[in-house]
C-alpha cells in the first residue's frame, strides 16, 4: 500500500476537525450547538497530544512518551467541567431570556 | 503498520471528520447532537490505533456517553419551535467559512511541508500503555490529578447552583 | 565611649517615631476618650524628651569627636536608576540641641494645653494633631538630606494649617489657616526649585557624608557663572533661602504669621513662635556650607533680610494692642535676629538665639494664654490690668520673660543677643549693630509697654482673673526656669559654640563693652515704657498725637497685607486674569474640545466593531492569527520557516 499513515495523517485529522469547530463557533446561532463545535476543537487538540506521544522520535529521549497522553487526559477532565457549566449557564440564560439564540446575545455592548 | 491498520485509520477518519460536518452543517440540532457522538466514537477509535487504549475508553464513557447525553438534555430543556430549523447559522457564515479554511490551509501547510512529521509508527508498545499511564498519573502527576478531581467536583456544584437559579429568576 | 555614644545615636528615630506612634494611635484607636488620648500623646512627647536628653548628654560626653564628624543613621528609601535618597537620622551637636529644645517644649505645651484646652469638643483631634506635628518637626531636624528635609518641612506646613484652622467654625481662623498655608508654599516653591538644581548638579542632597554636598562643595566643586555674572551657587543660595522667607516669616512674607495667631494660644507657642518657624534657620544653619562656598552676596542677603525684618517687625509691634498680636510681631523680630546673625556668619549665635528665644517666647505665649484663659478670650491689653495681683505665678514668670527678651543678665535672652551683637560688630557690619541694637532697645520697649498694660496699672472691675490651674503654671514654671539659665551655656570653657559652630573654633568670652551697650539699649527700653505707662511721665497720647502719621502706618502694619490685597485685586484678578481667564477660554478649551471631538469622533467610528457578540470577536481573532502567521511567514522570505518549532525560537 503506498499510501502510509504517519504522524502527519493524524495531524491533519486534528486540523480538519479543529477548523469544522471553528467555523461552527463562527456561524451557529444555538448556543448549544457552539458548545458542541467547541468539543469538536479540544478533540482535535487530544489527537495532537496523542499522536505525538505515539510518534515522537526527536523527543528527549528521558521523557516518558506517555505524557501526551496525560495531557489528553488532563483535557478531557476540563472539557467536561466546562460542559456541565456551560450548559448550566445556557440553562440560566434561556430561564432568564427565553432564548438560545447567540444573536439575540450582545449584553456585552452596555 | 499494517494494511489493516491503515483501512481502519481512514474509515474511522473518515468517520470522525464527516461526522464533525454534520455537527457544524446539520439545522437540525438534535442531529447534531447525535453526529457529534458519532466523531467522538471515531476518535475513539483513532486513540486505540495510537496504542491509547484506556483514553479510547475515556472517550467513549465521557464524550460519547456522557457530554452527548448531557447536551441533548440540554437542547430539550431550551427547545423551542420547530426543530428542524433549530440551529441555523448566521448571516456571517460566509466570512466564518474562509476564516475556517484559511486556518485549515496554514495547518495543513505546516504538517505537510514539515519533514519530520511525515515519520510512520514507532514500534508499538508490548501489552499496552494502561499500566505506564496509571504509575505516571498516581506518581509524577498526582497534584494536578487530584487538583482536576477537584476542579471537576467543583465544576458540577457550580452548574448545579447556576441550573438551579436564584429565587427571584422565578 | 564614642562607640557606645554611636549606638546610643542609633536610636534617635525613636524621637519622632513615638509622637507619629501617638498620632496614629490617637487617629485610630483613642479619638472617643480625650483623657486616654491626651495621656498617650503626653507620655510619647516626655519619652522622646528623655530620649532627646540622653541624646544630648551623649553628645557633650563624645566631646569634639561628633563636632567633627556627625554621626549618620541611614536606610535607603529610594534606589532608581539616577536617584537615590536615602532616609535617616543625623546627630550633631546642632540637632541634639534641636532635639532638646523642640521636645521639651512640646511637652510643656502638651501639659499646658490639658488646661486651655478643657472642654474642648475637639480635644482628641487637638492632640493627634499635635503628636502629628512633634514627629514631623523633629523628623526635619534629624534629616540627613534635603529631601527629607523638605517632605518634613511640608508636614510641619501642614500640621501648622490644621491647627491654625483648629477652630474652623470662626472664618477668620480657616482665613488664616489658607493665608499661612499658601503664603509659605509660595516660598516653598524656591526651596524645592533649589533642591531640584542642586541634585541636578550634584547628584546628592546629602548634607555630611562621603561625596555629600558639603564635601563636594568643599572639595571638587568648581563654581561658575549661571546667570549674569552671578555664581551658581550663590544663585542655588538665594533659592534656598526662599523657603526660610516663607517658613521663618521674613519680610516680605511675613504676613502669614500675625494672622496665624488664630489658632490656639498653646498651638502659637510650639509651632509659631519656639519651633517651625525657626526652621528656616535652621534650615539656613544647615546649608550654612552653601551660603559659605557661595559669594559674599548670599550672605549679606541674609544679613539685609533678617536685619530690616527685626527692626521692621518691632516696629510694628510698638503700637499693636492685641497681646498675641504683639507677641506675633515680636517673634518675627526675633526670627530676623537669628537671620542676621547668620548673615553676619555667626552660625553660633543664631544657633544660640533660637534655643534661648525657644524658651521665652513659648514662656510668654503661655502666659498670655494663661491671661486670655483667666479672662474668658480677652485679648486687648487695654482691657487688661493690674492682673500681677490676681494671677502671681503667671505675672512673675511672665515679667521673666520680658526681662529675658530685653537682654537684661543674667536673663538667657542676654547672652544670646549679646553673642548676635558681637558677631555683627566683630564680622564688619556696624550697620547692621546699629539695627539690631536699636531693635533690641524697642524690643524691651514694647515688651515692657505690654507687661507694663497688661500686669500692672489699674485692676478693671468687669474683669474676674484668677489664677490657672497648676497643669497651666507648671509648664510656665518649668520655662522660666530654662530662660533664666538657658542663657548659661555660653559660660564654661566648652561652651555652646564649642558645640555648635562653623569652620574654626575661637572661645571667646563676653564683650563687656558690646554687652553693656546692649544692656543699656534694653534698660532704656524698659525705662521708657515705664515712665510712658505706669507713671505716665510722657503721655502716649501726646505722642500719637504729635506723629499721626507714623501710628497710623505701624498701627496698619505698613499696610503690607492691603498692599497684597491691592495687588491681587487689581493686577491679578483685573489684568492677570482676564488674560488667563481669555487664553483658558479659547486655548486651553480648545484644545480639550478638539481632543473630545477626536475621541468622540474616533469612538463613532470605531463602535461599529463592537457588536457585543462573541462571534464575531472570535472570527476577528482568529483572522489576526492568520494575518500574523502569513506576515511572519513572508517576512522570512520562505515557506519552510512556517515551522512553528523555528519560529518560537528552536524546540529542535
Amino acid at each position: 500500500m503506498s499510501i502510509s499513515v504517519g504522524l502527519g495523517s493524524y495531524l491533519l485529522v486534528g486540523a480538519m476537525l479543529f477548523c469544522l469547530g471553528l467555523y461552527g463557533v463562527f456561524v451557529k446561532r444555538n448556543i448549544i450547538a457552539i458548545l458542541m463545535s467547541i468539543e469538536l476543537m479540544l478533540n482535535a487538540v487530544n489527537i495532537n497530544f496523542v499522536a505525538f506521544s505515539r510518534f515522537a522520535p526527536w523527543a528527549d529521549p528521558g521523557t516518558n512518551p506517555l505524557i501526551g497522553q496525560v495531557a489528553a487526559i488532563f483535557v478531557i477532565v476540563v472539557a467536561a467541567a466546562e460542559i456541565a457549566v456551560g450548559l448550566a449557564l445556557v440553562i440560566a440564560i434561556y430561564r432568564n431570556r427565553r432564548t438560545t439564540n447567540v444573536d439575540e446575545f450582545n449584553w456585552l455592548k452596555w | 503498520m499494517s494494511t489493516m491498520a491503515t483501512v481502519v485509520f481512514f474509515i474511522f477518519a473518515i468517520i470522525a471528520v464527516a461526522s464533525a460536518w454534520g455537527v457544524v452543517t446539520s439545522k437540525n440540532i438534535v442531529h447534531s447532537a447525535f453526529f457529534l457522538a458519532l466523531s467522538f466514537a471515531g476518535v475513539a477509535v483513532l486513540y486505540i490505533l495510537l496504542n491509547a487504549e484506556y483514553l479510547a475508553a475515556v472517550q467513549l464513557l465521557v464524550y460519547a456517553g456522557a457530554i452527548s447525553i448531557m447536551v441533548i438534555f440540554a437542547v430539550m430543556l431550551t427547545l423551542r419551535g420547530d426543530v428542524a430549523d433549530s440551529s441555523p447559522v448566521t448571516k456571517k457564515w460566509a466570512s466564518g467559512a474562509l476564516v475556517g479554511s484559511l486556518v485549515f490551509i496554514l495547518l495543513a501547510l505546516v504538517i505537510l511541508t514539515h519533514s519530520d512529521w511525515r515519520i510512520l509508527a514507532m514500534p508499538a508498545l508490548a501489552g499496552g500503555t494502561t499500566v505506564e499511564l496509571s504509575k505516571l498519573l498516581l506518581t509524577w502527576y498526582m497534584v494536578p490529578f487530584e487538583a482536576a478531581a477537584i476542579l471537576l467536583t467543583l465544576a458540577l456544584i457550580g452548574a448545579v447552583i447556576i441550573a438551579k437559579g436564584g429565587h427571584e429568576s422565578r | 565611649m564614642f562607640k557606645e555614644m554611636n549606638d546610643l545615636f542609633q536610636w534617635a528615630w525613636l524621637i519622632p517615631f513615638l509622637p507619629f506612634l501617638s498620632f496614629l494611635l490617637i487617629a485610630l484607636v483613642t479619638k472617643r476618650s480625650k483623657r486616654l488620648s491626651s495621656t498617650i500623646s503626653i507620655l510619647a512627647i516626655l519619652t522622646s524628651l528623655g530620649l532627646a536628653i540622653g541624646i544630648g548628654i551623649g553628645v557633650i560626653q563624645s566631646g569634639s569627636q561628633v563636632v567633627e564628624n556627625p554621626v549618620l543613621t541611614t536606610v535607603n528609601w529610594l534606589s532608581i536608576a539616577g536617584l537615590q535618597i536615602d532616609f535617616g537620622t543625623l546627630i550633631d551637636p546642632m540637632s541634639a540641641m534641636m532635639l532638646f529644645v523642640v521636645t521639651l517644649v512640646a511637652s510643656m505645651v502638651q501639659i499646658y494645653s490639658i488646661g486651655y484646652m478643657h472642654g474642648d469638643p475637639g480635644f482628641s483631634r487637638y492632640y493627634a494633631f499635635q503628636s502629628l506635628f512633634a514627629a514631623s518637626m523633629l523628623g526635619m531636624v534629624l534629616a540627613t538630606n534635603l529631601l527629607q528635609l523638605f517632605i518634613f518641612w511640608e508636614l510641619v506646613g501642614l500640621c501648622s494649617y490644621l491647627l491654625i484652622g483648629f477652630w474652623f467654625f470662626k472664618v477668620s481662623a480657616r482665613e488664616a489657616a489658607k493665608k499661612a498655608f499658601i503664603t509659605t508654599r509660595v516660598g516653598d516653591f524656591g526651596l524645592l526649585l533649589g533642591i531640584l538644581f542642586l541634585y541636578n548638579q550634584f547628584g546628592t542632597l546629602d548634607f555630611y557624608g562621603p561625596g555629600s554636598l558639603s564635601v563636594q562643595m568643599a572639595t571638587s566643586f568648581q563654581d561658575f557663572a549661571l546667570i549674569g555674572g552671578v555664581s551658581y551657587l550663590t544663585v542655588m543660595a538665594v533659592l534656598v533661602f526662599i523657603g526660610p522667607i516663607g517658613k521663618s516669616g521674613q519680610f516680605p512674607l511675613h504676613v502669614w504669621l500675625p494672622d496665624a495667631m488664630e489658632g490656639p494660644t498653646p498651638v502659637s507657642a510650639l509651632i509659631h513662635a519656639a519651633t517651625m518657624v525657626v526652621a528656616g534657620v535652621y534650615l539656613v544653619a544647615r546649608m550654612f556650607f552653601l551660603f559659605d562656598n557661595a559669594s559674599p552676596f548670599a550672605l549679606q542677603l541674609v544679613a539685609g533680610m533678617g536685619a530690616f525684618t527685626a527692626i521692621f517687625a518691632a516696629t510694628i509691634a510698638i503700637a499693636q494692642d492685641d497681646i498675641k498680636r504683639i507677641l506675633a510681631y515680636s517673634t518675627l523680630s526675633q526670627l530676623g535676629y537669628m537671620m542676621f546673625a547668620l548673615g553676619v556668619g555667626s552660625l553660633t549665635a543664631s544657633m544660640f538665639h533660637l534655643m534661648t528665644h525657644a524658651f521665652f517666647k513659648a514662656l510668654m505665649f503661655l502666659g498670655a494664654g494663661s491671661v486670655i484663659h483667666a479672662l474668658h478670650e480677652k485679648q486687648n491689653i487695654w482691657d487688661m490690668g493690674g492682673l500681677w495681683k490676681k494671677m502671681p505665678i503667671t505675672g512673675t514668670t511672665f515679667f521673666i520673660g520680658v526681662l529675658a527678651i530685653s537682654g537684661i543678665p543674667p536673663f538667657a535672652g542676654f547672652f544670646s543677643k549679646d553673642e548676635i551683637l558681637a558677631a555683627a560688630l566683630h564680622n564688619g557690619h556696624p550697620v547692621i549693630f546699629a539695627v539690631g541694637l536699636f531693635t533690641a532697645f524697642l524690643t524691651a520697649f514694647y515688651m515692657s509697654r505690654l507687661f507694663f498694660v497688661a500686669f500692672m496699672g489699674k485692676e478693671k472691675p468687669e474683669n474676674h482673673p484668677h489664677e490657672s490651674p497648676w497643669v497651666m503654671t507648671l509648664p510656665l514654671i518649668i520655662l522660666a526656669f530654662f530662660s533664666i539659665v538657658g542663657g548659661w551655656v555660653a559660660l564654661p570653657e566648652h561652651n555652646f559654640g564649642y558645640f555648635v559652630h562653623y569652620g574654626e573654633f575661637h572661645h571667646e568670652g563676653i564683650d563687656w563693652t558690646i554687652a553693656s551697650i546692649s544692656i543699656l539699649a534694653g534698660v532704656l527700653g524698659i525705662g521708657l515704657a515705664y515712665i510712658t505707662y505706669v507713671t505716665r511721665a510722657i503721655k502716649a497720647e501726646n505722642v500719637v498725637a504729635r506723629f499721626p502719621g507714623v501710628y497710623k502706618l505701624l498701627k496698619n502694619k505698613y499696610y503690607i497685607d492691603e498692599i497684597y490685597l491691592w495687588f491681587i485685586h487689581k493686577v491679578m484678578d483685573g489684568i492677570v486674569a482676564k488674560v488667563l481667564y481669555w487664553f483658558d477660554l479659547y486655548i486651553i478649551d480648545g484644545i480639550v474640545n478638539g481632543l473630545a471631538f477626536l475621541t468622540r469622533g474616533s469612538g463613532r467610528v470605531l463602535r461599529k466593531t463592537t457588536t457585543g457578540q462573541l462571534q464575531t470577536y472570535a472570527l476577528v481573532f482568529f483572522f489576526a492569527v492568520v494575518v500574523i502567521y502569513i506576515v511572519f511567514a513572508l517576512g522570512e522570505g520562505q515557506l519552510s520557516t512556517l515551522n512553528p518549532a523555528a519560529m518560537l525560537g528552536g524546540v529542535k
